[in-house]
């Protein structure tokens, strides 16, 4: 009994953690109509920073600074942040298919990166040496599980609220205006690419600070937990929610990152010896079904955006 | 330097034949097809079933080509992995992206073309393993044409070349002289407007995916032939590939051919100062560095 409360402890941290970046990529797709090709790139710049911030001295690795966890998770979002701004005055004034693949191309980038850079990210092997914070505290390995998800469940309503009312506000109908019709905006005064470029950044510090939250739960992270194909199931997730509607972002988070741990644990447990080699290769097959499936027969996701009148005209 | 240049202009070959086709499907139905790349894989194991099947007919095809590595067998796979991958980008166009695009939703297509790579790559994977391949276990010797500076060539990469050269004149002869050629750039040009002249919109889209496919398919066998085949090459070789597109200007078909050649030398050029490692990132470097000076490519134009 123990052991499946444990399992879901576990297991409703990482969604809670993914559900954070699909927040913060609902942000700019689904509010602002940016396309990030490159979420893994942000979410692994927060990871990457937040242990460089917080970690004790490592050889092979840069910094180490052992910073107060809420100061190193606070400087992952904002070095996340950077990457994006820089990222998004290059691209942001182009056409919509060359931001989506230059932000690819930074994944990639991000990515190798990562895995050469031996003396600066710990290269292949990832980097080590964090101590989670409170750790040393609470002895009991259960508790302090719980007492995690407690922190991610706290960031994850607190970016939830912060974004519902951001979306409320007028800068909120400023970036759907923007996402409708750009020219329209412009016209009336606004100044489009200024805030695109701010959403793209705000959503890119959410991707971030998820990223930090993942690194800091593992105490550890590598190459291969920044994958570009991070960036397709985070979509996938989006997608299977409903671009535009924060609930729905979070639920569709849920939804796959459980039957991705479902038909993990099924082909591990059923699937014959020869077949387990090819888990991944299946559940990505799944993966791309599903977006693929969501896109022809339901493209507004299941919980679709509620489309609100702001001021009732009289 | 001079073997980073020749090698250059071979993996640049490779990437011009795919971006033609990507250059051209961008351009006409105004997507990124982030799935484009999978289709080089797709047709270097289509190749690969077919020359097994040809040399297990008839075992004489698998005697190679005098000093080629390339087998009968792989020559008579050609040209049919080339209209089975074409034939294959219609249908997955027909199925998924004709639909979504029916739909009125652009950029949707290129969520939709994520999905279509995640399932082509993991198929591949699954159905032909996920190990590295190669069409002939034979070693084709290399030609040493030149001691100072260093030369190396094998016959694979000359025949490529070769090939490369003759695909791309065909095309240029396709695109300036015959009706399709016209329509086709009509169709690039403006739908709508081409669409009232009385073009077919229907068949130059599926032609465009059908030819495509087709230099995609090629692409991949060349890949595979100078280097090999794996279900992950499509993975690696998409930046590099939409560089190319980029470089030259999206819907530029000579555009994509030059841009091609750059990426492909820059890429082995800058293996002289960086770590082999590093080598995928530089397609984003070059897409950086074009953006910065020519938003549009070094062939497009503006386009709203």
């Amino acid at each position: 009994m123990i052991g499946i409360i444990s399992y879901a402890v576990f297991f409703t941290t990482i969604a809670a953690i993914l559900a954070i970046a699909v927040l913060g990529l609902n942000f700019q797709w689904g509010n602002t109509g940016l396309f990030n090709g490159g979420v893994a790139a942000f979410f692994g710049a927060g990871a990457y920073a937040t242990i460089m911030l917080g970690g004790t001295p490592q050889p092979d690795q840069l910094g180490g600074f052992g910073l107060f966890y809420p100061l190193a998770l606070i400087g992952g979002t904002i070095i996340a942040g950077a990457l994006a701004w820089v990222v998004g005055l290059l691209t942001l004034r182009l056409r919509h298919d060359y931001l989506a693949i230059s932000t690819f191309g930074v994944a990639v980038a991000f990515e190798t990166v990562v895995r050469n850079a031996s003396g600066f990210s710990g290269g292949a092997l990832g980097m080590r040496g964090f101590e989670r914070p409170l750790e040393a505290l609470i002895a009991n390995p259960f508790f302090y599980n719980l007492l995690f998800l407690l922190l991610v469940a706290v960031v994850l309503l607190a970016v939830y609220f912060y974004l519902e009312r951001v979306i409320k506000s007028p800068f909120g109908r400023l970036l759907r205006a923007i996402r409708e019709d750009e020219v329209a905006a412009q016209s009336l005064g606004k100044n489009p690419s200024k805030i695109r470029l701010k959403a793209f950044v705000v959503g890119s510090m959410i991707m971030g600070m998820a990223g930090g939250l993942f690194a800091s739960f593992y105490a550890f992270i590598s190459p291969q937990d920044v994958l570009p194909t991070l960036t397709f199931q985070i979509w996938a997730m989006l997608i299977v929610g409903g671009a535009g509607n924060n609930k729905g972002a979070i639920a569709g988070t849920f939804i796959i990152w459980g039957a991705w741990t479902l038909s993990g644990w099924g082909l591990a447990n059923y699937a014959p010896i020869e077949a387990q080699l090819y888990t991944g290769s299946i559940q990505y097959i799944i993966i791309g079904f599903i977006i693929v499936g969501m896109l022809l027969w339901r493209p507004q996701g299941l919980f679709p955006e509620k489309l609100v009148v702001s001021q009732s005209g009289r | 330097m001079i073997q980073s240049l020749a090698d250059g202009i071979l993996s640049g070959s490779i990437i011009s034949l795919g971006a033609i086709g990507l250059t051209m499907v961008m351009h006409t139905l105004r997507f990124a097809n982030f799935s484009h790349a999978e289709l080089l894989s797709l047709g270097a194991y289509i190749a690969l079933v077919f020359d097994g099947v040809f040399s297990a007919l008839l075992p004489v095809l698998s005697t190679s080509l005098g000093g080629l590595s390339l087998t009968w067998g792989l020559l008579l796979a050609f040209p049919v992995a080339l209209l089975i991958t074409g034939f294959s980008a219609m249908i997955i166009d027909r199925w998924v992206f004709k639909r979504i695009r029916e739909k009125g939703e652009e950029l949707s297509m290129v969520f939709a073309s994520f999905g279509v790579a995640l399932i082509i790559r993991n198929a591949l994977g699954l159905m032909f393993g996920l190990e590295t391949q190669l069409y002939s276990d034979d070693i084709a010797f290399a030609m040493l044409l030149s001691q100072d500076p260093l030369l190396i060539v094998k016959p694979d990469q000359v025949f490529v070349l070769g090939l490369t050269a003759v695909i791309m004149v065909l095309l240029h002869l396709m695109l300036s002289k015959t009706t399709f050629g016209y329509s086709l750039r009509a169709v690039a040009e403006n739908p709508t407007l081409a669409a009232v002249s009385g073009v077919d919109l229907k068949r130059v889209i599926a032609t465009i995916w059908i030819l495509g496919g087709g230099l995609a398919a090629a692409a991949g066998i060349f890949y595979g032939l100078t280097n090999n085949i794996s279900p992950i090459m499509g993975r690696d070789l998409v930046l590099p590939i939409f560089a190319a597109t980029i470089v030259g200007g999206i819907g530029s078909i000579y555009g994509a051919v030059l841009g091609g050649f750059i990426v492909g030398l820059a890429a082995n050029m800058a293996l002289l100062i960086l770590p082999s490692g590093y080598s995928p990132a530089v397609p984003f470097l070059i897409i950086l560095a074009v953006l910065l000076v020519r938003p549009n490519g070094l062939f497009g134009e503006a386009r709203s």
